[in-house]
């Protein structure tokens, strides 16, 4: 179709649609009036149940942790996916060890120098990253934070290392193998817990370790368990999606395109 | 005011789906999806809340003070990783695409009419 | 509560994450050996869940929570008889996927089995779950790996469009899916299916409805039913073949399963009083996307987008099957997934044996090539046959099931539409068995002129002497299964007392809020004469036979006088396949609210 009857088609459709969404919208109750017992429930007994006093966190891993299983597993598929479409294919790798012209080191592999300015500031903030990331995972279960939140802070450190310096440093500091296998441990830490939950407990991630005192950072039982093999995933998985994607932009600038 | 989140939501999802008819560059059109998916970050957190709710952590106020729903919040941190996870993949397939093709263009590509 | 229930799903997860952390330690064979033990041990305990689950549905709480006063706090799986018997089907066919893999692919790693278990454990989850995010969760990592399997071969731009065409529609689709999710848990506060099902109660308003089109959109767009199916013959036409077996053979079909287990748990309570008007717009889509599907695959010559194409129709006829909304008709659903899925995964695994032997897979190149393999070409064959529902099939159970529940309600013209579909797709699949391995017909076509020829690259080693028997057994064995099912004496029964099981709402409800025992009594014996069905599905198979080998003759109409206005329609179709994302989605959209103004209006008219 040509560009014009796409959108003739398009604008009708989508006027139409935002109003049958509209219609279905207006069956909701206002905003600001949460009806549901769902989560009154929850904010109820959490607490008391589970130790833990950051509710989401316990929704996320212990009453709806199946569902965080598998959104874990999202993550890793789309690693393993992004690993496996950004993969070097046998041209590249046999160009790579042909010519020394076209190893890591020649010019036209390199990006050009980052200013000091950048270098310092992102440097700078690799330590504080790292020390604040594993904050937000360790106190998932006190206060917002989590596995997710604080991986996805650590995984940013070495992209600051990449930013500052350039990809050899950032190849240095995330050795690829362990990378795959601390992403593989986080993801099958959280299996293990779960088949702990089963075999112990009767019930698939069945929260069987001691629960603790509320208000103290090992409350939670297996909540901060997770918790840390969640964070160990998410930051190894976002580093390698990281890794395959800069791998990938030195291979195009080497064919010369932008 | 108190149905106009919903409305942002509905039009989020819209202009999404704009985007994606109308691009003319697979990473725009992908950005477009996350735009996109981002209109049920807003109908989902919009019907979870509660005015005058806190947030539903009780390490400073006590268990029973009026909070907003905690399972819509975990269900869009499940919703957030899938829109990232999915966005990384589709960007390594416009990746791949733009070094053999040498365009992002989806008018340019002709290979699978019919 | 059941310690199996979560095992299909955690075991391929467990062993994929294994797989992958001795990513670079292990051999190719080992980790082969040990996707495929994987996938048997899954299988074996699907089975075992399924014999479970025909005495009562089999249930497990995720963490231990159990519901309390109504109100279910965690996740369930619900494992019906049906639910079980996909899980199982599913099993079936990544095993049959992975042992045809065992001589493919030269490049890969561990990392494709990675992925298949990924796929293996996401398509058995989405199939056991009874919570309503939780289904939503699973289609994601089932989408998630599906397109990167999908663009496993990125040398070839146009693989990397099919897999961005199946990725972005895909993606529309599920959160179109989420949308409709919120609708519901703003109006329940539950994600649990069975509560859900319970709060919303029989009214019916704006809401239930938009919720409901929502989640039967996005639920159709992964069944690939018009107008959402542009995506799945792009996907198929750049996919590795056992990549295409599963999308095929299961994964489209679990989008039917899902809107069948929404609607009859969820939404059948709000609509019973207007299942007519639910009944006129599933037979209208399903019926318009038979006829598509079908016209589409008769004018195309790369075999496996021929095949897409036929897929489309078939789903088509799922749809009409769901329709009908009667537990017959469902019965009938369940036994054609089966034996539809059996015969396109064996017909894919010859296409993939035509590409591994002549690295090609367009039907006019393969003119002839194909003459000495007979064995396959009896496959083929008789696969073929399976399309066009012959009696002996599991398939025709399957159409004689789901006519006679329309018959019941007195759409007997559905019937027609069945007609159509076989003999325009097994005609199809019989044209390109005519031509490849007997050389029939000449090697230049006047309706497949049009199509274009798609440049297939080989995926395998060049070692393309003869045929590897990992490679034949497994067609061989599906098609002889789609064969065994059909002739197997209790099946059909054995369907319908699972059917009634999964339309039993207020049964569901009871099972998952409150651990009741619901009473499963089997069907009863169906007295209606099968002679009528019989002649039925005799004639189409032969409309077939005929069909194709007049395609191939020399007098093959192609100035005939109703040859314009049917080839100015079959080229106005091939126009709007356009392989561009944007018409794909300006599609979707038109569906979407052509759905909802639709349905809206069929039920303010009452």
């Amino acid at each position: 179709m040509n560009r014009r009857g796409r959108m003739i088609l398009f604008l009708l459709s989508a006027a139409v649609f935002g109003g049958v969404y509209l219609w279905g919208l207006k069956g909701l109750p206002p905003v600001g009036h949460y009806r549901g017992p769902y989560g009154d429930v929850l904010n109820q007994v959490a607490t008391y149940e589970r130790h833990v006093t950051d509710i989401v966190t316990a929704v996320n891993f212990d009453y709806r942790g199946f569902d965080t299983l598998g959104e874990e597993f999202i993550l890793f598929m789309s690693v393993v996916g992004g690993t496996v479409l950004l993969r070097r294919q046998r041209e590249e790798e046999k160009s790579e060890h042909k010519d020394q012209a076209l190893s890591d080191e020649s010019p036209e592999r390199q990006a050009p120098e980052p200013s000091d300015a950048t270098r310092v500031l992102t440097l700078g903030l690799v330590g504080p990253l790292v020390v604040f990331g594993l904050y937000m995972v360790a106190h998932g279960q006190l206060t917002p934070g989590g596995g997710f939140q604080g991986g996805v802070i650590l995984a940013t450190a070495p992209l600051l290392v990449y930013l500052g310096g350039d990809l050899k440093k950032f190849k240095q500091i995330t050795s690829h193998t362990l990378v795959e296998v601390a992403e593989a441990a986080g993801a099958g830490g959280y299996l293990a817990i779960g088949f702990a939950g089963l075999i112990l407990g009767g019930a698939y991630l069945r929260n069987v370790a001691a629960l603790g005192r509320t208000g103290v950072i090992n409350s939670g039982g297996t909540i901060a368990l997770i918790n840390l093999a969640t964070g160990l995933e998410v930051a190894a998985g976002f580093v390698l999606l990281l890794y395959a994607f800069l791998e990938q932009t030195l291979e195009i600038r080497l064919r010369g395109g932008k | 005011m108190s149905f106009f989140p919903y409305a942002v939501a509905a039009w989020l999802f819209i202009i999404g789906l704009y985007g994606i008819v109308t691009s003319r560059n697979f990473v725009h059109l992908v950005i477009c999806l996350a735009v996109l998916q981002s209109s049920t970050y807003v109908l989902l957190l919009s019907i979870g809340y509660r005015v005058g709710g806190t947030a539903p952590v009780f390490a400073a106020v006590p268990v029973g003070t009026l909070a907003v729903d905690p399972v819509v919040q975990a269900l869009m941190l499940t919703d957030i990783v899938v829109e990232a996870t999915v966005v990384a993949l589709l960007l390594a397939l416009a990746l791949q695409l733009h070094k053999h093709a040498n365009t992002l263009d989806p008018d340019k590509l002709k290979a699978l009419e019919g | 509560m059941s310690t199996l229930a979560p095992l299909p799903v955690v075991i391929p997860l467990s062993v994929a994450a294994i797989l992958s952390a001795l990513n670079k330690f292990v051999g190719r064979r080992l980790s082969e050996a040990l996707a495929i033990l994987t996938t048997i041990a899954t299988g074996v305990i699907c089975g075992e869940l399924l014999l479970q689950a025909r005495v009562q549905p089999v249930m497990h709480w995720f963490g231990g929570w159990t519901p309390r006063a109504g109100v279910a706090l965690g996740i369930s799986f619900v494992i019906d008889p049906i639910a079980a018997g996909a899980a199982v089907f599913t099993s079936l066919l990544v095993l049959a996927a992975l042992i045809f893999s065992l001589h493919y692919f030269d490049t890969v790693g561990t990392l494709f089995h990675v992925l298949m278990l990924g796929f293996l454990g996401a398509m058995c989850g989405f199939a056991l779950t009874g919570d309503l995010f939780n289904l939503f969760v699973f289609f994601e990592l089932m989408s998630a790996s599906a397109f990167a399997l999908c663009g496993y071969k990125v040398e070839e731009p146009e693989s990397m469009q099919g897999a961005l065409n199946f990725g972005i529609t895909n993606t529309v689709g599920a959160f179109l899916v989420l949308s409709g999710i919120g609708l519901l848990y703003g109006r329940t506060g539950a994600l649990n299916m069975a509560q859900i099902g319970r709060t919303l109660g029989g009214n019916l308003d704006g809401l239930v409805i938009t919720a409901f089109i929502f989640i039967m959109a996005g639920f159709f767009i992964k069944a690939a039913v018009f107008p959402f199916h542009f995506w799945l013959a792009d996907a198929h036409a750049v996919a590795p073949t056992p990549v295409c077996v599963l999308f095929s053979g299961i994964m489209v079909e679990l989008g039917i399963y899902a809107v069948l287990r929404v609607y009859w748990v969820i939404f059948d309570g709000p609509f019973a009083a207007h299942r007519w008007d639910v009944r006129a717009l599933l037979l209208a889509v399903g019926s318009i996307t038979a006829v598509v599907g079908a016209v589409m695959c008769f004018g195309q010559r790369h075999i496996k987008r021929l095949l897409a194409f036929s897929t489309v129709s078939h789903v088509g006829l799922l749809t009409i099957g769901f329709g009908v909304l009667k537990e017959g008709a469902l019965a009938g659903v369940a036994l054609y997934v089966l034996g539809h899925g059996l015969v396109k995964a064996a017909l894919f695994l010859v296409a993939g044996l035509l590409l591994h032997r002549f690295s090609s897979v367009d039907e006019l190149e393969l003119h002839g090539r194909a003459c000495r393999m007979q064995a396959t070409g009896v496959v083929f064959f008789v696969a073929a046959l399976g399309l066009a529902s012959m009696p002996g099939f599991a398939t025709f159970l399957g159409e004689s099931g789901i006519i006679d529940g329309a018959k019941g309600i007195g759409q007997g013209w559905v019937r027609a539409v069945f007609v159509i579909a076989g003999v325009l797709t097994a005609g199809a699949v019989l044209r390109v068995w005519g031509r490849v391995f007997r050389g029939m017909g000449k090697a230049e076509d006047a309706e497949t002129a049009g199509a274009k020829k798609i440049d297939e690259g080989r995926e395998t080693n060049a070692a393309s002497h003869g045929i590897p028997a990992v490679m034949f057994a497994p067609a061989a064995a599906l098609v002889l299964l789609a064969v065994a099912i059909g002739l197997m004496p209790g099946v059909k029964r054995a369907v319908r007392t699972a059917a009634i099981v999964m339309q039993d709402r207020t049964g569901y409800q009871a099972r998952v809020l409150e651990h009741a025992w619901i009473p499963v009594t089997p069907a009863e014996e169906e007295h209606t004469p099968i002679g009528k069905g019989l002649a039925w599905s005799f004639g189409t198979t032969a409309a077939a036979l005929v069909l194709a080998f007049l395609s191939l003759s020399p007098y093959w109409p192609s100035k005939h006088v109703l040859a314009r206005p049917v080839a100015k329609t079959v080229h106005l179709l091939r126009a709007i396949h356009s392989g561009h994302v944007g018409d794909y989605v300006a599609f979707l959209t038109f569906g979407v609210a052509a759905f909802g103004v639709v349905l809206a209006v069929l039920i303010h008219l009452r």
